[in-house]
């Protein structure tokens, strides 16, 4: 069953039958899908939901399919991970890690949003589905078209890790590396979406392929027990997640799950691609483009095409934004590593060392509920901290030359078990 | 100046559902008086009121986003790409 009513354009408000199309064809607004939330909220409620598998399809009636999806059985449902050791050295009670470099089967938040896209691709026909992608995206794309039995090509620009192009091409997608970076992958692919009639996850699947991302925002509520975060951090690049988790809680307030929806969202860049941040800081809508410089390159988007929706968001709630130098990330991954055990990719170490500086300035009080997104996997990204990391020491197989290293290094000998 | 436009699926209504049309003229902004002298309809879609670029659309010369040029009054040679591409797309 469904409750979904049509595509409506965020701009002018035309409507249009649920079908691929993302652009409003009047003004070049996003189209975004409608439901039915007074129906909605006569068929849901958090015994049900709470009676369902642990994957995103819980929240299937806030989601943009028609029938019993198929896609993604095992996806979402991530840990969200209370940091007792990282907030005791933070001076914060109550810190929450939203954990989604445990996503399955790519390990980030891409497979949320891409099992509702391959979903609605199958639902609508399509034979191939396609991505412009930096990586997360990519692996996410081949993974879920692989089990849904469909073909598959991945565009990246020329210069991401390697374990992206390997993690796309194992799975049988056709990898296309473009001489370019991301803005200019997305231009192709959107020409290609044009004349080919493919089913491109972020082109003209979009409206409900983002949708997938408000996932990330039900499970955070769900598991602090139905109750909304003071605050939550969120990473931005192309701006697809952030609107889509202040959407998430207010639908859920909309439908009755949660009785109060107040919240202040911030928006996380890093310093060398932050058209958003500097937006957000001048005080203005207009979004100037940049070249992006930055280890952080999942979230290295000049170009953000949900930038203003972003910037739309953190203002109504009352939130705000900040950059991370490519340093600060790197201090940040590793912070959480040693703190936490999570190996977050540099976008996550971004959000982290943003929240840090949210913290210093004030934003955030101490006795606060604060939710930092982790979108993906650091293991997917060991070259942009490996040249940071100490060398491993090398001894011989030999006892005495460990009780040599031993001393060096300042250890103490334990006993385990001993008083 | 004669250039080639490619034009996206939501504009082909105005080209007669043609993917590429010929233009001309010393700038972006000049190419787009003449698209709409061709095609007429065609230019309120791309520009705003006060005649600037509409905030959910690109503009490509020759593969780079005229924002990174000199915005609408980027001039343009004889034989020059220009791409109309909307800006809702990606997100990596």
């Amino acid at each position: 069953m469904s409750y979904i009513n049509n595509l409506k354009c965020k701009e002018c408000g035309q409507e249009y039958p649920i079908s691929p199309l993302h652009v409003c064809e009047t003004c070049f607004g996003p189209l975004e899908v409608t439901y039915d939330y007074a129906r909605i909220r006569t068929h849901i409620s958090r015994s049900t939901i709470e009676k369902r598998a642990h994957n995103l399809w819980r929240y299937r009636e806030l989601l943009p399919v028609e029938g019993e999806p198929e896609v993604g059985p095992h996806s979402g449902f991530t840990p969200l991970v209370h940091c007792g050791r990282l907030g005791k050295e933070l001076g914060l009670k109550h810190l929450y890690i939203k954990d989604d470099t445990v996503n399955h089967p790519t390990l980030s938040y891409k497979d949320r949003v891409v099992s509702v896209a391959i979903t609605k691709a199958r639902e609508f026909g399509f034979k191939t589905v396609s991505c412009a992608s930096t990586g997360n995206l990519a692996t996410a794309v081949a993974a879920h078209a692989a089990r849904a039995g469909l073909n598959c090509y991945i565009f990246m620009p020329e210069g991401v890790e390697s374990g992206k192009i390997v993690g796309s091409s194992i799975y049988g997608a056709q990898v296309i590396t473009i001489r370019g970076n991301y803005d200019d992958v997305n231009r192709l692919c959107s020409e290609i979406a044009d004349k080919y009639g493919w089913a491109f996850v972020n082109i003209n699947l979009r409206p409900y392929y983002t949708e997938g991302a408000k996932t990330f925002g039900f499970e955070i509520v769900e598991q602090l027990g139905w109750r909304v975060p003071d605050h939550v951090v969120v990473p931005t690049a192309g701006g697809t997640i952030l609107p889509k988790v202040a959407k998430a809680f207010k639908e859920m307030k909309e439908v009755g799950l949660v009785k109060s929806g107040d919240f202040k969202i911030y928006s996380a860049q890093a310093a060398g691609s932050a058209p958003v941040i500097h937006a957000l800081q001048k005080g203005t809508d207009l979004i100037t483009p940049v070249k992006p410089d930055t280890i952080a390159k999942s979230i290295a988007i000049g170009n953000p095409a949900d930038g203003y929706y972003v910037l739309r968001a953190v203002r109504e709630s009352g939130g705000w934004g900040e950059t991370a130098t490519d340093p600060e990330i790197i201090d940040a991954i590793r912070l959480l590593a040693r703190s936490e055990g999570i190996f977050a990719e540099p976008a996550g170490g971004t959000t982290l060392a943003v929240t840090l500086k949210l913290l210093k300035q004030g934003h955030i009080k101490h006795d606060e509920t604060v939710v930092v997104s982790i979108t993906g996997n650091g293991y997917k990204t060991l070259e942009a901290v490996a040249g940071s990391i100490e060398q491993p020491a090398i001894i011989e197989a030999r006892l005495k030359d460990f009780d040599a290293l031993f001393e060096r290094l300042g250890g103490r000998r334990e006993v385990a078990g001993a008083a | 100046m004669a250039v080639r436009v490619r034009v996206p699926t939501p504009l082909r209504r105005f080209t007669a559902g043609v993917d590429e049309v010929p233009a001309e003229g010393p700038s972006v902004k000049a190419v787009i008086e003449d698209l709409e002298r061709r095609h007429p309809g065609i230019r309120e879609r791309l520009l705003d009121e006060k005649g600037d670029l509409r905030r959910f659309v690109n503009i490509y010369l020759n593969g780079d986003d005229i924002r990174f040029l000199d915005s609408l009054s980027s001039k343009v040679k004889d034989g020059d790409d220009i791409s109309i591409v909307p800006a809702i797309a990606g997100g990596r």
